[in-house]
C-alpha cells in the first residue's frame, strides 16, 4: 500500500514538473513571430511519415541510420511495457497483462527483450563512436561542456535502463519459478534474453531476490521518468520535436527567400507604383503581412524570428551532419549550422528563465546577435543549401542565418566595405561591378559584326 | 560553318515595335552581360538559339540585375527596388517565358519574383537544352569533339539544391558522346564553389583554405578533361582554382552551353 502511494506521488510529481516545463518550452517558442503554416497538408503529413516516422534522411548514412532505427524503435516499443509498469505500480498488481493476454504475452515480452538488446550493443557503439573513434562530426568547438556531458548521459542511461528492464525479468522469472507469492502468475513463458541473466539470480535466497526485483522495477521506471524531464533540457528533445517540426518544415523550392512586405509597399511608393502586386501567391509563409507593425527588419534576438526558426530549434539532434557538408565550416571558418541553432536554443532557454523568474524579458542587454552569433559566422555563409539539404529533422539553420543578415544590413548598415560597393553598384548601374549600364548589351556587338 | 550564319540578337523593344512576340526571352544576366569569361557562354547560347531558329529575344540594356546578391547580403530593399522594376518591364512586354544561363537568375526570377507580382515560366539553359535535346531538335554531330573526353560535372547549388535539377545538366553532357565521371560530393551534396551568398563580392572569412580550392582539388581527382559548370560564379572560382593549381593547359572548364555550341 505505501508503495502505490509512494509511486502515485511520483507519478504525480513528475507528471506536474514535465507540464510545468512543456508549457515553458511551447511558450517559449510562441516568443517568435507569427507565421501561418496551413498550406498543402496531405504533402506534410507524408514528410512527416517519411523523413520523421520513416527516418528517410537518416539512412543517408545506411549504418547510423540503422542503428539509429533500433533504438528508435526499441523505444517507442518498449514503452508499450510502461504501460502496464504504471497500472501495475498504481494498483498494486504485478504483471497485470499476463493473463489476459495469455502466450502473446510471452512474445511481446520476448520481443521487448530483444529490442533492449539491440538498444543496449547500439548505444553501446554510439558512445564508442563518439569517445573513442571520435567520429569528427560529433567533435567541435560547440560541443564542449554540457553538450558533450548530454550525448554520454542519454546513452548510458539508457543503457542502464535497458540493463534494469532485462535484469527485472531476470530475477522476477526465478521469484515466479520459486512459486513465491504475487509473483507466482501462471501461463507466463521463458524469456530468452532475461533467462541467461536468470542463472545470475539462482543462488540468491529469495528476501534479496525480491529487495532485487523491487529495485530494478522502481529503477527501470523511475528512470523513465526521470528521463522524461531530463529529455525537455536536452538535445534529446528531439525524439518528440522531430514529429511536428517535420510537419511544419517549408515546402517551397529552398532557393526562394521569405519575402518582406512591408519593404515591397515602401519600395512601391517610392516608386510611384499602385500598392498593391498583382500575383503576389504565397503570402501564407510571411511572418509579417503588410498592415502589420514593421517592427525591425530581420533579426537581432530570437523574438524577432519565426516561432518555426525557434521551434527548428528545439529540434536539433546536434549530429553535426550540417556541419560536416558546410563549405566554409570544411574550410575552416568559424560558421557552424549547428552552433547557429544551438545557440538560438540557448538564447531561447535564457529568456524563458527570465520570464520564469518573474523578470521581464528582453531587458538583459544581450541578444543572439553578438551574444551567442557572431558576425564573423554570418558573414561566412555561402547561402549553399547543404545544411538544409541534409538536416534529418527538416531544420533551416539559413533562414536564421539570413535573417540575422538582413538586421546586420538594414537595421545597422554595417556591411563590410567590399558589400557597400556592390550595394552602390546595384543602385547605381544595375549591376553588381561598376559597368555602364549602357555597355550591358555590348556583347552582342561581336556576334551581329559576324564574327 | 557558324561563319554562314547571320547572327540576330533582337531586342524586345525591337520585337515589340514589329509586333512580334518571341518564344522565349533570353535572361543574359550581369555576370553574361559583363564578365569576358561568361559573354563567351552568352555568345555560344544565342548561336545555339540562332542555329537552331528559335524565335528569342532579349531585353538588351533594359535588363537589370535580378537583385540576387543584394538580397541574400541582406539588402531586401535593394532588392525590392531592382525587383520591382524588372518585373514592371517584364509585365510591359508580357513575358510569358524566360531562359537563362544563370542559376542565381533563374533562381530569383523563378521563386523570388512571384511574391511581388512576377509570374513567369523560368527555365535554366541546361533544362532548356536537355528538352531541344529530347525533342531532337539539338543533333550533335557524330563523334563529336568531346567524344570520350572525360568531364566531370560541378552542381550549382542555386541550381541544385535550391531548385532540384540535377539530371537536366548531366543529360546534356550525355549527349556529347563524353564519360561523365562524378566527383564524392554530387548532387544534392554537391560541395559549393564558393561564391553564393553574396561572397563572391567580398574577401572570404578568415580560415584554413579557399572553397574553391578545396571543390577544385575533389574535381582533379577525377582526372577530367573537362569541369562542366552551369554558373557563371561556378565558372570563375572553378576557373580560379585550376589556375592556382597550374593545370589551365591540361583541364577546361566549359560551360553545358559552351559545350554543345561546340558540337553542333
Ligand atoms: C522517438 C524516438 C527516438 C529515440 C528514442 C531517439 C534516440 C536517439 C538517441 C539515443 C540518439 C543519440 C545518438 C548519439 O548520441 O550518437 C539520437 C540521435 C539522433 N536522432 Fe534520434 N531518436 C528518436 C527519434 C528520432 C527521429 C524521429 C529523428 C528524425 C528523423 C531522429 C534523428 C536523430 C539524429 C539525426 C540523431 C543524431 C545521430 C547522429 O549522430 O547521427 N531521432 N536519437
Ligand atoms: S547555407 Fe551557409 S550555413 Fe548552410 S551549409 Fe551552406 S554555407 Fe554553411
Ligand atoms: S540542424 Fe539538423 S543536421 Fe544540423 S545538427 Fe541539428 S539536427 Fe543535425
Amino acid at each position: 500500500m505505501i508503495e502505490q502511494i509512494i509511486f502515485i506521488i511520483c507519478l504525480a510529481s513528475v507528471g506536474y514538473i514535465a507540464y510545468k516545463r512543456i508549457r515553458r518550452i511551447i511558450q517559449n517558442i510562441r516568443l517568435g513571430k507569427d507565421e501561418v503554416i496551413k498550406d498543402n497538408p496531405s504533402q506534410r503529413w507524408q514528410n512527416t511519415l517519411l523523413i520523421a516516422f520513416g527516418q528517410k534522411k537518416m539512412f543517408d548514412r545506411p549504418l547510423v541510420g540503422l542503428m539509429h532505427f533500433v533504438i528508435y524503435v526499441g523505444f517507442l516499443i518498449i514503452n508499450i511495457e510502461v504501460l502496464e509498469i504504471i497500472i501495475d505500480g498504481i494498483a498494486g498488481t504485478h504483471r497485470l497483462f499476463a493473463p489476459i493476454l495469455g502466450g502473446f504475452y510471452t512474445f511481446l515480452i520476448n520481443f521487448f527483450e530483444f529490442l533492449a538488446v539491440g538498444v543496449i550493443v547500439v548505444c553501446a557503439i554510439f558512445l564508442i563512436r563518439r569517445n573513442i573513434l571520435r567520429v569528427k562530426r560529433l567533435h567541435a568547438r560547440e560541443l564542449t561542456k554540457w553538450p558533450l556531458t548530454d550525448a554520454n548521459l542519454i546513452l548510458t542511461f539508457e543503457i542502464l535502463l535497458m540493463l534494469a528492464f532485462l535484469t527485472w525479468n531476470a530475477s522476477d522469472t526465478v521469484l515466479r519459478e520459486r512459486g513465491v507469492e504475487h509473483y507466482n502468475i501462471a501461463g507466463i513463458g521463458s524469456f530468452w534474453f532475461s533467462g541467461i541473466l536468470s542463472s545470475l539470480f539462482e543462488g540468491w535466497n529469495t528476501t534479496t531476490l525480491i529487495v532485487y526485483e523491487r529495485f530494478a522495477w522502481w529503477f527501470h521506471i523511475l528512470g523513465i521518468l526521470g528521463f522524461g524531464i531530463y529529455v525537455t533540457y536536452s538535445k534529446h528533445l528531439h525524439i518528440a520535436m522531430a514529429f511536428p517540426n517535420t510537419y511544419f518544415a517549408r515546402l517551397l523550392p529552398k532557393g526562394e527567400m521569405r519575402n518582406m512586405p512591408v519593404v515591397t509597399k515602401e519600395v512601391r511608393l517610392m516608386l510611384g507604383l499602385p500598392e498593391t502586386t498583382n500575383g503576389s501567391s504565397d503570402t501564407s509563409v510571411s511572418p509579417e503581412s503588410a498592415d502589420a507593425t514593421p517592427g525591425r527588419f530581420g533579426a537581432k534576438d530570437i523574438n524577432d524570428l519565426s516561432w518555426k526558426n525557434l521551434m527548428d530549434a528545439y529540434s536539433c539532434t546536434e549530429c553535426g551532419r550540417c556541419t560536416s557538408e558546410c563549405p566554409a565550416n570544411i574550410t575552416g571558418k568559424l560558421l557552424s549550422p549547428r552552433k547557429i541553432m544551438m545557440d538560438t536554443r540557448d538564447r531561447m532557454e535564457e529568456v524563458g528563465q527570465q520570464i520564469e523568474s518573474g523578470k521581464e524579458a528582453f531587458t538583459d542587454g544581450k541578444s543572439l546577435l553578438d551574444n551567442y552569433i557572431t558576425r564573423e559566422e554570418l558573414l561566412a555563409c555561402t547561402t549553399c543549401n547543404a545544411c538544409v539539404e541534409v538536416c534529418p529533422v527538416s531544420i533551416s539553420p539559413l533562414d536564421i542565418i539570413l535573417e540575422l543578415r538582413r538586421y546586420m544590413i538594414m537595421e545597422e548598415s554595417s556591411a563590410p566595405g567590399s558589400w557597400n560597393a556592390m550595394f552602390s553598384n546595384e543602385e547605381n548601374n544595375m549591376a553588381p561591378w561598376k559597368f555602364s549600364p549602357s555597355d550591358r548589351f555590348n556583347w552582342a556587338d561581336q556576334l551581329k559584326s559576324g564574327q | 560553318m557558324s561563319e554562314t550564319i547571320n547572327f540576330q540578337v533582337p531586342t524586345m523593344a525591337e520585337l515589340m515595335a514589329r509586333g512580334e512576340e518571341p518564344e522565349v526571352l533570353f535572361w543574359v544576366g550581369c555576370a553574361g552581360s559583363f564578365d569576358d569569361r561568361y559573354k563567351k557562354v552568352t555568345i555560344a547560347f544565342t548561336k545555339i538559339l540562332n542555329k537552331l531558329g528559335i524565335r528569342f529575344a532579349v531585353l538588351g540594356t533594359e535588363e537589370s540585375c535580378t537583385g540576387d546578391p543584394a538580397r541574400r547580403a541582406g539588402n531586401e530593399f535593394l532588392f525590392q527596388m531592382l525587383a520591382i522594376q524588372n518585373i514592371e518591364v517584364l509585365n510591359g512586354y508580357n513575358i510569358k517565358k524566360i531562359v537563362t544561363a544563370c542559376p542565381h537568375c533563374f533562381n530569383t526570377l523563378k521563386n523570388d519574383y512571384p511574391a511581388l507580382g512576377g509570374n513567369y515560366e523560368v527555365l535554366h539553359h541546361s533544362q532548356f537544352l536537355q528538352q531541344l535535346i529530347n525533342e531532337g531538335k539539338i543533333k550533335l554531330q557524330g563523334g563529336g569533339e568531346f567524344k570520350g573526353k572525360r568531364i566531370t560535372y560541378h552542381d550549382s547549388c542555386y541550381l541544385g539544391r535550391a531548385n532540384d535539377v540535377y539530371e537536366a545538366p548531366r543529360e546534356v553532357l550525355q549527349a556529347l558522346d563524353a564519360e561523365l565521371v562524378e566527383m564524392k560530393r554530387s548532387r544534392r551534396h554537391g560541395l559549393c564553389c564558393g561564391a553564393g551568398g553574396g561572397q563572391m563580392f567580398k574577401e572570404a572569412e578568415p580560415g584554413n583554405k579557399e572553397v574553391n580550392i578545396e571543390r577544385i582539388e575533389e574535381a582533379l581527382n577525377t582526372n577530367p578533361n573537362i569541369v562542366a559548370v552551369a554558373c557563371p560564379f561556378c565558372m570563375t572560382m572553378l576557373a580560379d582554382g585550376i589556375k592556382n593549381k597550374e593545370k589551365e593547359t591540361e583541364v577546361k572548364v566549359y560551360d553545358l552551353a559552351e559545350l554543345i555550341d561546340k558540337s553542333l
